[in-house]
Formats: C-alpha cells, structure tokens, sequence
C-alpha cells in the first residue's frame, strides 16, 4: 500500500513542479499517472523512488517512509539503464549482491524467463534490441521481488508493435504476483489498457485534476467501444487541465 | 525447435565466415604495409653493394642487422634493453599511480579541481624537457632525476584521461546504482570504474607512449647504459648503424610493451569488445 501526503516539490530556483498530492495506491493496484508536459508526472515518480526528496508532505509504502531508495519500491526507467560492462544476466542481479550465488542466478533465470528471455542471459546489452532492453530492465526491477514498481514512459521509445506486445506482457507479470504498479505515461491508451485507476495531472504547478476508475473487465479489447469511452473521458479531462492552465506559449 | 536451431547454425557459420574474410583483409594491408621500407631497404642495399652509394652516413639493412647480431652476442644489447625497460617500467609505474589517483580525487571532489586543476595545467604547459636541469639538481644525474622524468611525461595523460572519464560517466547510469542502494564505495566500484575502464585503458597507453619519449630524453642526461645511450654513443663514434639500430629496438619495444598492456586490460574490456566484433 502506498500512501502520498501533501506532496509538494520546488526546485531550488523557485520552480514549483508538484504542489499538495494526495494519492492513496491499495496493494496489487495499477495506477496510471497522465499529465500534459510540466505537470510533474516524472517528478512524482522520482519522489516515491526515494531518488528526489519532496519539499513537503511524506510518501510511505507498507508503512515505512520513503526518505531514499528502498527495496520495496523497483524502478523501470523511460530508458533502460542496461549497464554496458555486464552480461543481461549481471544486469538482473545487480540489486541482488547480499545474495549467495546459487541464490543469485536461481532468482535472474526465474526473471528472465518471465520477460522472456531466458536464452539471453549471457548476452550484452549491445546485442539487444529496445523491446528485449526493456524487458531486462523489468526482470531487474522484479528480481527484488518489491512491492512497489514504479514505471517512467517505460514503452514511449518503443514501436506500436512492442509497445502493446509488452504492455499485455506487463500484464501477464503483474498477474502472477499482483505488485502495485504505477506508471506515468503521456499515452492514454496505454493508461486505458493498463491501468484500475488514472491520476489526471493538471501542470504549472502539478496537481491532480481528477481521479478516474478504470471499470473494464481484463482483459481489455483496445477495439471495444466502451474502452474507446474511457479513452475519451480521459483526453477531455485533460483538454481541461491544459485549456484552464495553458503554459506560456515557447 | 529445429528449424530455429538450424538457422542459428548457419548464421553462427556466416559470421565466422565473415570474420575469416575480415581477418583475411586485416592481414592484407599488414603486408602491404612492409612493401614500401622492404623495397627502399632492398634498393638501398643494392645500391651500397654495387658502389653506387657509400652507405657511411645511411648504413644498408645488412650494416644494421650486423651490429644488432653484434650487440646481442657480446650480451651488451640486453644489458642496455633491460637498462631503458627499468626506467620506462618504473616512471610509468609511479606517473600512472600518480596519475590515476590524482585525476580519481579531482574527478571525484570537485572542491579539489578547483584547487589543483589550474596549477596542474599550468605544470603541463611546461615542456617537459625544461625540467631536466632542475631535476638533475635535485635527484642527481642517476636513475632518480631520470625516473623522475619519466614519471613526470607518463602523469599527464593519464591524470586527464582519468578526471575527462569520471566527467563523463553518465549521471543516469549513477542514479542506476543509487537506486539500487549502492555505498558510495560500492558506487565507485561497481559503477564508476566500469564506466570509465575503457577511457583509462587508452590513457595509459598514450601515458605509455610518453614513457617510452621520455626514457630518451632521460637518457640523454648522461648514460652508462640503455638503449639512449647507444644513440649518443653511436652519434659521438660516428656509427649511424648503432643509431638506427636502437631506433629500430625502441620501436619494437614500444610496440611490445603497448601490446602487453592492451592484452592484459582486454579482459576487462570484453563487453566493448564484443561490440567491436558484432559490427
């Protein structure tokens, strides 16, 4: 269970990016997180990480406070961060050094294999394609079993094809364990496709504008009319947000 | 899966394939490379043989090759080889320790690069060879104030590779290991040092190479023995073939020495490697 308090963050140069978020994410739930650009989307997702510290207010998860990163909360970034010096298999387990090495490579397979990618254990990053990039950086996120996933435009930099191929892969993964998963996205469909619940993001400050449910039954027919609504319900929201606080024109 | 199996077969047998023709085109030029100074060299024999040069001045391979055969039966050739390699090994030693931990601690705190930066700059600006007659007065005219030079040309390069590849590591690979939790220590070692093996490695080779510029010079000082000693030896007894028969033995050396250095750090390297071979 995660639990936003107040959430404020202002930059030392006086930007306000996120003013006064309160979010309650129940256990197993996927929450996607939607917002024109400078609503401060990416930030929230840093704060709940531990990455970035808010200015005000308190973010806990099981009830511990989130003051730096912590092992009950994995992160996947837009980009996956592969480093290039290790095998995919050194990738996965990088988090998991405390463990013995049996221990070790037995948790990797068992993440590999879920992504798919069990016969690619002993391959370098170099020799990945984005989507197969991507998965490592979810099995690395998963080794450590958290019970938060935070998930940064994972798929904006991939194609239509991967990208709905591995968002129904996401989904497969969070059924076996149900880890609350949230994710920022600037793609409504892919909120939709995914997600229980979608934060509306209003920018300059960011703050949240609305709150939806998500009520299609999984698994969800993209080419269904009443997921073709909630996309609709979801865009006007934002047309919303961003017509009453249009940014300065650049 | 046998159809997919297959196909991995032949595609594994095309690139090894592939690297055969490429491995085949890398030894080509090598040879290539040789036509030019073995014709030169095999004209200019020619044309000392027949009188039609007298080669005093520009010794004929043969001349070369005969004082080298000399040199190495009487035993003195390896006495002045292991005489430089010492310098060179020992300056690179210190002017890489040096070097590396200098460039680690100004990388890394950056109050200390505001501090050092400049005044070390300014070091580098000085022509190395300018030191000589200071560090002759400090260290004497031993292997000391000749080390010390070494160490000197050796320092620079690998103290700017370093600081330029702790710059460059990427702020997002960081933020990888800080959300994994990483010490500061094991951030440097499971982070930093992989990031910046690969710049570091070609910085000690370039520190490399100075050394081996450098032991010249040192050896100029004053020599007993090294391979800079046959140089002046053969200049002050008029005996070019010694000359370019030492020139020929650094050449070699140098060569040697950057390839034990690229063979020991490759392991370390297999990634980037891999890479290389996949293109």
């Amino acid at each position: 269970m995660l639990s936003i308090r107040n959430i404020g963050k202002t930059y030392p140069n006086g930007t306000a990016a996120l003013r006064e978020i309160t979010l309650d994410v129940g256990a197993g739930e996927i929450v996607a997180v939607v917002g024109g650009s400078g609503s401060g989307k990416s930030t929230l997702l840093r704060l709940i990480s531990g990455l970035d510290h808010p200015t005000s207010g308190t973010i806990d998860v099981d009830g511990t406070r989130i003051v730096a990163p912590h092992p009950a909360v994995g992160i996947v970034f837009q980009e996956p961060r592969l480093l290039p010096w290790l095998t995919v298999e050194g990738n996965v387990g990088f988090g998991l050094a405390h463990l013995s090495r049996p221990e070790r490579r037995h948790r990797v397979h068992q993440a590999l294999k879920r992504v798919g990618l069990a016969d690619y254990a002993l391959r370098w990053p170099r020799e990945l394609s984005g989507g197969q990039s991507q998965r490592v950086a979810i099995a690395r996120a998963l080794v450590a079993r958290p019970s938060v996933i935070l998930l940064d435009e994972p798929f904006s930099a991939l194609d239509a094809f991967t990208r709905v191929e591995l968002q129904d892969h996401l989904l497969e993964i969070w059924a076996d364990t149900r880890p609350t998963l949230v994710l920022v996205t600037h793609d409504i469909e892919e909120a939709v496709a995914l997600a229980s619940r979608v934060v509306v993001l209003r920018p300059f400050p960011g703050r949240v504008a609305q709150v939806s449910d998500v009520k299609l039954a999984r698994p969800r027919d993209r080419l269904s009319h009443s997921f073709d609504d909630e996309k609709r319900a979801i865009l006007s929201a934002l047309d919303t947000t961003l017509a009453r606080r249009a940014p300065p024109a650049a | 899966m046998p159809a997919d199996g297959s196909l991995a077969i032949e595609a594994r047998s095309e690139i090894s394939a592939l690297r055969r023709t490429s491995r085949f085109a890398g030894a080509y030029p090598f040879v290539a490379g040789l036509l030019l100074p073995v014709a030169l060299g095999a004209v200019w024999e020619a044309l000392v043989y027949f009188g039609l040069a007298n080669g005093r001045l520009v010794p004929p391979p043969s001349a070369i090759f005969r004082t080298l055969a000399e040199l190495s039966s009487t035993g003195e050739l390896y006495v002045h080889i292991r005489a430089t390699l010492l310098r060179v090994l020992a300056g690179f030693a210190a002017g890489a320790v040096a070097g590396t931990l200098v460039g680690a601690l100004i990388g890394y705190f950056r109050r200390f690069r505001q501090l050092l930066d400049p005044s070390l700059q300014g070091l580098r600006a000085v022509p190395s060879i300018a030191w000589v007659p200071l560090f002759i007065l400090w260290f004497g005219i031993f292997e000391l104030s000749k080390i010390t030079l070494i160490a000197v040309g050796v320092f620079f390069p690998v103290y700017l590779g370093v600081l330029g590849a702790i710059e460059a590591v990427d702020r997002k690979t960081v933020e990888v290991g800080r959300a994994f939790r990483l010490s500061p220590l094991g951030l440097v070692r499971r982070i930093l040092l992989p990031s910046i093996l690969p710049a570091y490695v070609v910085a000690l080779r370039q520190g490399l190479g100075l050394g081996w510029m450098f032991v010249v010079a040192a050896e100029f000082m004053g020599a007993s023995e090294g391979l800079g000693y046959l140089l002046v030896d053969g200049q002050q007894l008029g005996k070019p073939q010694q000359i370019v028969a030492a020139i020929l033995v650094f050449a070699v050396l140098g060569q040697i020495t950057d390839w034990i250095l690229s063979l020991l750090t490759a392991p370390f390297l297999r990634w980037q490697d891999s890479f290389a071979r996949a293109r």
